[in-house]
């Protein structure tokens, strides 16, 4: 009845008073318990929910405007720490953790009196990207329960391409929203870097993390932007600009705006109903008056390899202060300090956090630094360079999200460097710290020769700005959204 | 003083790393507040101290300004780029499991501080100052099978500077190290108590045998120095311990020594078993820092009188004897305090063509340097929330040298002001300790006192001394004890001498 209604939707029948916050919230947890078989939550708040409803209901029942989050449920990605609700980045080793203090983010969230339904599950600190790295087992695709959603935000795209939550926090450092919400079908927005505060959003690679959201429609996601974006003095890195008022401007007029595809974007081994669904979303956007540009980034190879040093070195870092001594996991059979390190970070990392700690601590070790670590920051200005110019001869980036659709779920685990493979659309633009969408533009058959269990699994189509450029991003997916229907497809779960 | 300090065979090589407590209000990065006082554990923490996952650091702009206003006093260059890095370890106190420092940007590099050796000027380099945060404490409770960990020091401003290998002796060091506390207390960027923790210095010793050249090939470094004195005969035991070794021939070891207090000698500390691979890399939750020519112009306008200049201004000014110009250096809200007084005893002197400026200059000084000081020290007060107002103060030294109390009346008058504030002269009234300079009366005392004590004035005309020492004492009994003695004197010697003529 609820389940796959846009914001914009929910906001009008909360505002007429034809549906409660509390009902509302109350039929989204029943969703959420009916279709536990997709793992999409570690932890369902549901008595704070209920109460956190009942207060928006009486904010909505009294004089005013309703700020647009309102009394509308939520889920947050397990990495958004929440105060007083266990916090585990699908780690083991924050298994009891209970953060004691809100993200930046789920303050606003809180602020407009959204309603925390529960948090999503993930990849291990969000190390992977199809979900399966989580301490708290995979999640499953909606469309396909043998597949896998995609990652590192599984639990989120899950939980609203399911209809369990008609939105949800995400995070990104190589994909991870990008990829999932292509998977899934449904709609993702990474942005600028900086442009939403990472304090409070457990980090994996701080150079690179980026906060955004999974919704059914970019016009959502506009309005999500405006609520969680702009300069946080708790994060030096966000920028100072003023949020515009996305929303109000999305424009579904792009006659004349210049649509790059680059070449790189359309790689060997891409399946060809991926490719086909792509190429048919960019015809669209052309009938809508783009015009198409072919442009080159030819440093686009370079991506994966700058990523596998950048991004080990600050996710070693960064799991650091996992030790056992002030909070989290630790073991109990140890003699010493160098036991109490070595024992609890052994039994509370997954592979994956064991495999980039080492990866990061040899790449930043005497004599290794400079070839490896240097080197690699040098390359990563090429890139950004290389968009820097390419975005001078057009407005946007059209390309797919993914080079396939949904693999089967253990098909990540034979190959630990699946995940970069996976994310090769992705990593050149987040290393450039770039906003981008990933909007659902259709439907293929794997390649895996595997038949999915209905007719074909979600293509997405990714658009990626200019620094800053969100709005442009947002008003190409709000004009495609505007002549197609992909976004409105559901899985009968 | 050891005796080797004047052997010109063997040449010590010191250096030093000092680290220095920032005075900000909160911690370097949050704003947790920075208090060296607090006693209760981990009471000044909160969730970016502890290093809860997820936070992120936010510079403190305080600690940037004063390190930066450090770095000019010791005439660093500061780079119009600085940055942050993270140093890694593992430890306890260290919430993070990585230290926010800073590696290869220090804010302030390639500085020197002149100091005064024995009346010399020494140059001694400063290669570095950088920003980075402090470490909690880890305490092990006796007998127990567990230790603690105290947070409320984590994350604390921490400036470090690193000076160059140019002290040659325990002396140099201490002078250097008390220039150098001057400096950062003058410039309100610290306390630098040692005790406290405030200031930790730590001096890197090593001793270049006859007709070497360059650095030697090890170095000792020596920790657990908690004052100036301590650092002093570290390095002079170090000296010496290193001395004899060269002596027979072989190299000290590279160690870390820590100094023994009770038995005055450096003791090897557990050595780490290997270097430490730091894995310094940019602090990626931070911006650059930019030092633009503005922001340091501006600060070198901001600038107060260093050490040094309020040094040359004292000698110059106020013809103050090394002694006492040192001993107000060295204290700088007395110092100002004091100049209050000067310039209170200014106006004095205007009004009053008839008093010595120079002179009240200098009783001033005697009297900071001494009763106000051992007053203030007594009841660990700052001159500043002294009770006795400067403009008081002066009066004081005015009224001692007219003479209209006598020094012992004096003390007692500065006793009261210490203690309730309030002008010297009703103090004087109100405790009837107003001297009699008249010498219409001291002449009626001394005439009174001549003739009830013939046998004393003629034993004093037969050329015994100590006669005329009770006769003034007669005279100051007649006045009741009030009287200006150097009145006394005068007149008394005036009126034998004319009886002796007579």
């Amino acid at each position: 009845m609820f389940e796959f209604l846009q914001l914009t939707e929910l906001r009008k029948l909360l505002d007429e008073k034809k549906v409660s916050s509390l009902e509302l919230t109350k039929y989204f947890l029943a969703r959420i318990k009916e279709h536990q078989d997709l793992n999409a939550f570690i932890t369902v708040t549901e008595e704070r929910a209920l109460a956190d409803a009942r207060r928006a209901d009486e904010f909505i029942n009294s004089p005013g405007e309703n700020p647009f989050l309102c009394g509308i449920p939520y889920a947050a990605k397990d990495l958004f720490c929440s105060k007083g609700i266990r916090t585990t980045a699908a780690s083991k080793i924050l298994d009891n953790y209970i953060a004691p203090y809100d993200a930046t983010s789920i303050a606003k969230i809180k602020a407009q009196k959204g309603v925390l339904l529960g948090k999503t599950n993930l990849d291990q600190f969000a190390h992977g990207s199809s979900g399966e790295t989580s301490a708290y087992g995979p999640t499953k695709n909606v469309w396909d329960k043998s597949r896998m959603p995609g990652g590192s935000s599984s639990g989120s795209a899950s939980a609203v391409a399911g209809g369990l939550a008609p939105w949800a926090t995400a995070t990104e450092t190589g994909g991870s929203i990008r990829q999932p919400a292509s998977l899934s079908g449904i709609s993702g927005w990474k942005p600028t870097y900086g442009r939403v505060s990472r304090f409070g959003v457990i980090a994996m690679a701080s150079s690179l993390d980026s906060i955004g959201a999974m919704a059914y429609s970019v016009e959502d996601l506009a309005k999500i932007a405006e609520v969680i974006s702009g300069r946080d003095e708790k994060d030096s890195t966000t920028g100072h600009g003023e949020v515009p008022e996305y929303s109000k401007r999305l424009s579904a007029d792009i006659k004349g705006l210049k649509v790059g595809i680059p070449k790189e974007y359309f790689v060997e081994g891409m399946e060809d109903g991926v490719k086909q669904r792509v190429m048919e979303a960019i015809k669209e956007l052309e009938k809508l008056g783009a015009k198409l540009v072919d442009v080159e980034l030819p440093n686009t190879k370079f991506g994966s390899l700058v990523y596998a040093i950048v991004c080990p070195s600050e996710v070693a870092s960064n799991l650091m202060r996992y030790d056992g001594i002030r909070y989290g996991h630790v073991a109990t059979d140890t003699k010493n300090l160098l036991e109490v390190y070595e024992k609890s970070r052994a039994s509370g990392f997954g592979n994956e956090a064991k495999r980039r700690i080492l990866t990061g601590t040899y790449v930043l070790s005497a004599g290794y630094k400079d070839a490896y670590y240097k080197k690699a920051q040098k390359v990563r200005r090429l890139i950004i360079n290389e968009f820097a110019e390419v975005f001078k001869q057009v407005d946007i980036l059209a390309c797919p999200s993914t080079p396939n659709v949904a693999h089967k779920l253990g098909k990540a685990a034979e190959n630990p460097l699946h995940g970069y493979i996976a994310d090769q659309l992705n990593i050149p633009g987040s290393l450039a710290g770039l906003p981008a969408l990933s909007v659902p533009c259709g439907f293929a058959r794997p390649d895996d020769g595997e038949s999915p269990s209905m007719d074909g699994l979600p293509v997405g189509l990714q658009i990626i700005g200019p620094q800053w450029g969100e709005q442009k991003v947002f008003d190409v997916g709000y004009a495609y959204q505007q002549t197609t229907d992909w976004h409105k497809k559901h899985p009968s779960i | 003083m050891k005796q080797y300090l004047s052997s010109t065979e063997y040449q010590p090589v010191i250096g030093f790393e000092i680290h220095i407590e920032l005075a900000t209000k909160s911690k370097m990065f949050s704003s947790s507040p920075n208090n060296p006082d607090e006693k209760r554990p981990n009471t000044n923490i909160d969730e970016i101290v502890t290093g809860q996952p997820g936070t992120l650091p936010v510079a403190n702009k305080e600690a940037i300004r004063l390190s930066a206003m450090v770095g000019l006093a010791l005439n660093c260059q500061i780079d119009e780029f600085s940055k942050f890095d993270r140093k890694h370890y593992f430890y306890p106190d260290l919430p993070k499991g990585y230290q926010i420092s800073q590696y290869d940007k220090p804010i302030s590099r390639d500085g020197y501080l002149d100091v005064n050796i024995n009346g010399e000027t020494k140059r001694i380099g400063i290669t570095r100052a950088h920003l980075e945060e402090d470490a909690g404490k880890n305490i092990h409770p006796d007998g127990l099978s567990y230790s603690l960990v105290d947070y409320n020091r984590a994350g604390c401003a921490l400036l470090e500077i690193v000076s160059e290998p140019d002290i040659e002796s325990g002396q140099e060091a201490r002078v250097f190290l008390q220039e150098l506390r001057n400096i950062v207390r003058y410039l309100g960027a610290s306390d630098c108590d040692m005790e406290k923790g405030t200031m930790r210095v730590e001096p890197n010793i090593s001793v270049r045998k006859p007709g070497e050249t360059g650095l030697p090939n090890y170095k000792v470094e020596v920790k657990n120095i908690n004052s100036f004195k301590f650092a002093e005969a570290a390095i002079n035991y170090e000296i010496e311990r290193q001395i004899e070794i060269l002596k027979a021939g072989k190299t000290p070891k590279q160690v870390t020594m820590g100094w023994d207090e009770k038995n005055n000698c450096t003791v090897e500390q557990r050595s780490k078993e290997e270097a430490n691979d730091y894995r310094y890399f940019p602090e990626p939750d931070l911006p650059v820092l930019q030092f633009s020519k503005e922001y340091l112009d501006t600060l070198r306008a901001e600038m107060p009188e260093l050490p040094a200049q309020k040094r040359a201004r004292f000698t110059e000014e106020f013809k103050l004897p090394g002694g006492d110009v040192e001993n107000l250096i060295n204290w700088k809200e007395l110092a100002n305090y004091f100049e209050s007084v000067v310039s209170e005893i200014e106006e004095w002197a205007e009004q009053e063509k008839v008093l010595d400026k120079n002179l009240l200059v200098k009783l001033a000084a005697n009297w900071c340097l001494q009763d106000f000081s051992a007053a203030l020290n007594k009841e660990l007060k700052n001159p500043l929330d002294a009770e006795v107002s400067p403009e008081n103060f002066a009066e004081l030294m005015v009224l001692i040298q007219q003479g209209k109390i006598s020094g012992s009346a004096a003390k007692q008058v500065f006793k009261v002001m210490f203690e309730k504030g309030g002008d010297p002269s009703n103090t004087v009234e109100d405790l009837g300790l107003h001297q009699v300079s008249d010498e219409g009366a001291i002449s009626e005392a001394l005439d009174k006192v001549i003739s009830a004590n013939e046998k004393a004035v003629s034993d004093f005309k037969a050329g015994q001394q100590k006669s005329f020492g009770f006769l003034v004492g007669q005279a100051m009994k007649e006045l009741k004890g009030k009287g200006n003695p150097q009145v006394i004197n005068e007149l008394l010697k005036k009126k034998l001498s004319y009886r002796v003529k007579g």
